[in-house]
């Protein structure tokens, strides 16, 4: 995305920490990353991709760093590159990953942290809130 | 005439769609959720709507990244379960109302909502998963008690529409409704939400004081939540708690004056706070 045409109500996103909102920006950037993700909907098509994935991926013309992203299932890289939840779900579900195993990858914890935080009631707002101000 | 008796809300949250198709209801983790909704249950069948508006999400599913329509209603007989990566799920047929619906988009386009109508379409776990947990875990052979007529809105590429908006939507929704002659018994969903962020270092978000206040506002003081900015929804409910504007649909739909029947709010639910609640117009 561009910073001259970040608008002020994009721009006020930016402050909360940990988050990509998933603009049309992004929307522009993620197209055919996201498009890949949709073709696994098909069940032939999941065969043929986890039969040669790095063979399947070169029709739908990725980036390299999408690519390099797809094959280490790097979540939070691929959100990075324009990917977005809804669309990258395709990918863990044809691995057999819940949303719980897949978002935990995305925030540096193991999978069994990420677990016991939800259990206790998920993470805090506290300090969560802004990056300008972290003690809000 | 068609008339709105109640609006339900619930969250959509996809775990709870292979929990029910894996037959996992009663393992400790998932017991108290579905015990949440066992009160919603009696009250759905007791309360025997001929028809179901179900305001959702599409999770990428119906639509791809072609066309992000932002308010869209699904004007065709029958939609089948969307194959959401795992194979279409094991849930009845979902029937729709064709002639309902589309008097509904005409009405609503006529008071200047713009929509998008829909005539073929695969609904996600976004709209089965509210079906599951009021009509109960039906098998494919069943049939779902009522009719429904599937309404997403884009909450996943932003800017989504405001909750000021959404309740402005559901207004018009009302007066769509109470335009067509046949005597129909409407309940509206709005669902999705609540606090959950599925993104970024940040993910795993529960906001508990932010929910509450916002389950209090839905009954009590929906204008008042129409006035809350995107920003607060990502910063203080996560990225994707912005669903709960999808409530405020539902809300506007229903009268100023209802009765809270029922409220259930539990955390964890896989990443999500879930929220639910029953509302009954009232005079």
């Amino acid at each position: 995305m561009s910073d001259k045409h970040l608008s002020p109500y994009l721009n006020e996103f930016e402050d909360i920490p940990g988050t990509l909102v998933f603009n049309t920006f992004r929307s522009r950037q993620g197209f055919n990353l996201n498009q890949f993700c949709m073709s696994l909907m098909k069940p032939e098509n999941r065969e043929k991709f986890k039969a040669n994935e790095a063979e399947y991926l070169k029709p739908w013309k990725l980036t390299p760093e999408q690519t390099e992203a797809v094959l280490k299932r790097d979540y939070l890289k691929l959100m990075q590159n324009g990917g977005n939840i809804y669309f990258l779900a395709k990918i863990f579900s044809t691995d057999g990953f819940p949303y719980l195993v897949a978002v935990s990858t995305m925030t540096g914890m193991s999978q069994d942290e990420y677990s016991k935080m939800m259990l206790s009631g998920g993470r805090g707002i506290k300090g969560n809130r802004s990056k300008s101000n972290p003690s809000l | 005439m068609a008339r709105i008796t109640a609006g339900v809300t619930t969250s959509h949250v996809p775990a709870i769609a292979a929990t029910i198709d894996l037959g996992k209801q009663q393992q400790p983790y998932w017991a108290p959720i579905f015990k949440g909704f066992e009160f919603s249950r009696k009250w759905m069948a007791e309360h025997k709507p001929d028809v179901a508006i179900l305001i959702y999400n599409d999770h990428a599913s119906a639509f791809d990244a072609t066309i992000f329509p932002t308010f869209a209603i699904g004007c065709a007989d029958e939609f089948e379960s969307a194959d959401e990566g795992w194979g279409r799920r094991p849930v009845p047929v979902v029937k729709g109302n064709s002639d309902f619906a589309c008097h509904i988009a005409q009405s609503l386009i006529l008071s200047e909502f713009d929509m998008t109508v829909v005539n073929r379409m695969d609904v996600d776990h976004g709209l089965t998963v509210p079906l599951n947990l009021l009509f109960g875990d039906l098998k494919p052979e069943d049939q779902w008690p009522c009719e429904v007529i599937p309404f997403p809105i884009n909450v996943v590429q932003y800017p989504p529409p405001t909750g000021k908006r959404c309740f402005a939507l559901g207004r018009a929704l009302r007066t769509a409704v109470e335009s067509y002659p046949e005597d129909l018994r409407v309940v509206v969903f709005g669902t999705g939400g609540m606090s959950h962020q599925l993104q970024g270092t940040r993910a795993g978000l529960i906001n508990r004081e932010w929910d509450t206040k916002f389950l209090d506002g839905l009954t009590k003081d929906p204008i008042g939540l129409t006035k809350i900015p995107h920003l607060e929804y990502v910063r203080e409910a996560g990225s994707e708690g912005i669903e709960l504007v999808m409530w405020l649909a539902m809300r506007g739909a229903l009268n100023d004056n209802v009765k809270e029947v029922y409220r259930f709010y539990h955390v964890p639910c896989s990443n999500t706070a879930l929220g639910h609640i029953i509302l009954e117009n009232q005079p």
